[in-house]
């Protein structure tokens, strides 16, 4: 599902992103991890297409990364970093525009935004202003939209962050469902429990993949209890950091 | 539901593609009226600013100066001087204080600050009047108000000039005439110009912030992700204030005529033309400001000290351009609401058409094209 080789980023003498090179399977959620700096965020824009690549090849879905953009924005979705709805708009509003720019038909949009508010337990708030809900129910509102239009691969970026465990137990749970319908999940994460939850998870260190295998390997090869104990021994010889 | 025959029609891969555009702009459009209706605080900036615009400077801010105090030092106390004062007393705009004995006299009434005007006619005014068919009257201005006393000399000229002219005669009533304002009304002048303030304030600020919020909340980036192209991201911002200043070119145009009594003198559908040309030259100021900024704070005092400042100084509503010095003349030829602003004084009040303004309209055109080229030429450098 996303192929990349050597791909880089350079910004003036800095390099962000340094020849990553991996794989990741259809239906797979592939943890993406790192210390603040490391380089994932910028990585991540360009394999959305917000970003050009300095040197590197890479595909999505199949497409170019380079030349198939408009394909790519098709069959990808993303929730950024920030949360991403519009606090003055309904519920229902934010799904309909979002839907509706994906191309969805009215139809679609109906029977969809039903099933989705049915699924998240939203029929009260259905017609509340989304600024006046709970982070929690915020962030996986945001997320069930990034899928709504049933991508090939949805791009995670920090999605849990500042919720409670239980909200973000309940945050993975969506995210399996996703991956059970073959929806391949790109995640960024800071929570090494959650590291855990991936199938596969790479590390990134100073702007290069220092680590990639199962949490299990893992944990293996540097003879460590947790995810913790691996990421200290990688992100030690750090030198970046913000 | 469309009718069969169109039904074929968007199985076109073609057509398909532009009925999708339509419609995915549409939701956009949409989105955005919602955002600007929800907006109480927003909407009440939106429609109030002009009503309230136009009624301060209808009716507490004018040019116009009323039952200004003068005193008259009398030298002559012949049939003619006599004339001439009952002729200014009659005027509805000079209040004649007292009469003066002596220089001194006048002098100590301007010290004192509460005559704006002194009218002084010479020994033998009508004297020289009879046989020399000339003769002088020497008019003293309180200057320390440039505008009021500008205004006054200018009154008291026509006074004088009408006196002259309708000697011959028995009858003398007095007559200003004033081309294009006869009344010497305010409101010519300042409702041109509350227009280019308005739709300057309205359309810059209101698109910059708009865009420059998306990119505060961190939508921008979901839809710079989506397949929604930037264009049309743009161009869907745009839309709506588009809309909007329309309402607001009405608002003020209907306030004008029925409330401040000013007629439209020239073609209705060019002053709109004319309007939109302006809203669009606006709009793209505002999307050049988001495309350079990040923070809705940023945008809001760039557009209105950026925009609202030279509005004021350069566009010669409140003080007139010719009188600048040549740098500042210079300065004021890029600022848009300039132009606009002549333009809308031709139409609405002189009466005339387009082959009086096309040149102006050329360079509105113009500033619009330069600043859209810029603004999507930095637009795409961000994506990058």
């Amino acid at each position: 599902m996303i192929e990349t080789n050597k791909l880089s980023k350079r910004f003036g003498d800095f390099i962000a992103t340094n020849e990553i090179t991996f794989e990741v399977d259809k239906g797979e959620i592939f943890g993406f991890l790192g210390a603040n700096g490391a380089g994932k965020t910028t990585a991540m824009r360009m394999l959305c297409g917000l970003s050009t690549p300095s040197s590197g090849t890479a595909t999505i879905a199949g497409f170019d990364i380079y030349k198939q953009t408009e394909q790519i924005k098709k069959n990808i979705g993303y929730m950024s970093q920030k949360f991403s709805l519009y606090e003055d708009l309904t519920v229902t509003e934010n799904i309909r525009f979002f839907g509706g720019i994906y191309g969805l038909s009215n139809q679609q949009l109906k029977t969809k935004s039903q099933q989705l508010i049915h699924d998240l337990g939203l029929e009260k708030e259905a017609k509340k202003l989304v600024g006046a809900l709970p982070l929690g129910w915020k962030q996986k509102l945001s997320f069930s939209i990034a899928v709504l239009h049933e991508p090939k691969i949805v791009f995670l970026d920090e999605p849990t962050g500042g919720v409670d465990p239980i909200t973000r137990r309940q945050f993975w749970n969506l995210i399996y469902d996703a991956a059970d319908r073959g929806v391949t999940v790109f995640v960024t994460t800071h929570y090494m429990d959650e590291a855990e939850y991936c199938n596969r998870i790479s590390i990134m260190v100073d702007g290069r993949i220092k680590a990639l295998d199962t949490p299990r390997n893992l944990k293996n090869s540097f003879h460590a209890a947790s995810m913790d104990e691996v990421f200290y021994a990688l992100a030690r010889g750090a030198k970046r950091s913000e | 539901m469309l009718p069969a025959w169109m039904k074929s029609f968007t199985h076109w891969p073609a057509v398909q593609n532009v009925v999708n555009d339509m419609k995915q702009l549409y939701i956009f459009i949409r989105k955005e009226f919602a955002h600007v209706l929800r907006d109480r605080k927003t909407l009440l900036i939106l429609f109030g600013l002009p009503v309230v615009q136009i009624l301060i400077f209808g009716f507490a801010l004018t040019n116009e100066v009323r039952n200004a105090k003068i005193v008259i030092y009398d030298q002559a106390q012949d049939v003619a001087s006599q004339q001439l004062i009952s002729k200014i007393e009659a005027s509805r705009y000079f209040d004649i204080a007292y009469a003066v004995m002596d220089r001194a006299g006048i002098e100590a009434a301007f010290k004192k600050g509460d005559i704006r005007l002194a009218v002084i006619f010479p020994q033998g005014f009508n004297n020289d009047l009879l046989h020399t068919h000339h003769a002088q009257i020497q008019v003293v201005a309180d200057a320390a108000d440039p505008n009021t006393a500008t205004t006054l000399t200018s009154y008291i000229t026509s006074i004088i000039q009408d006196y002259t002219a309708a000697q011959e005669p028995y009858q003398i009533t007095p007559q200003i005439r004033f081309l294009y304002n006869p009344q010497l009304k305010g409101a010519p002048n300042f409702v041109p110009g509350v227009m280019s303030l308005v739709l300057m304030l309205v359309c810059v600020m209101m698109t910059a912030v708009s865009i420059v919020r998306e990119k505060e909340t961190g939508t921008m980036e979901v839809l710079l992700v989506s397949p929604f192209s930037p264009l049309m991201v743009i161009i869907s911002k745009a839309i709506p204030y588009l809309l909007l200043s329309l309402i607001n070119v009405t608002t003020i145009l209907l306030l004008s005529t029925f409330v401040l009594k000013l007629p439209i003198n020239g073609s209705i559908p060019l002053l709109f033309a004319e309007s939109t040309l302006f809203i669009i030259t606006c709009l793209t100021l505002g999307i050049f400001i988001s495309v350079k900024t990040n923070s809705q704070q940023v945008a809001m005092l760039i557009s209105l000290m950026g925009m609202m400042l030279p509005t004021i100084l350069f566009s010669g509503f409140m003080f007139p351009v010719e009188n600048m010095p040549l740098p500042l003349q210079l300065i004021s030829n890029i600022v848009p609401s300039k132009w606009y602003y002549n333009i809308v004084k031709a139409i609405m009040i002189k009466g005339l058409g387009f082959s009086a303004i096309w040149k102006e309209t050329l360079i509105l055109v113009g500033i619009t094209v330069i600043l859209l080229f810029v603004s999507f030429k930095s637009f795409k450098i961000r994506l990058s």
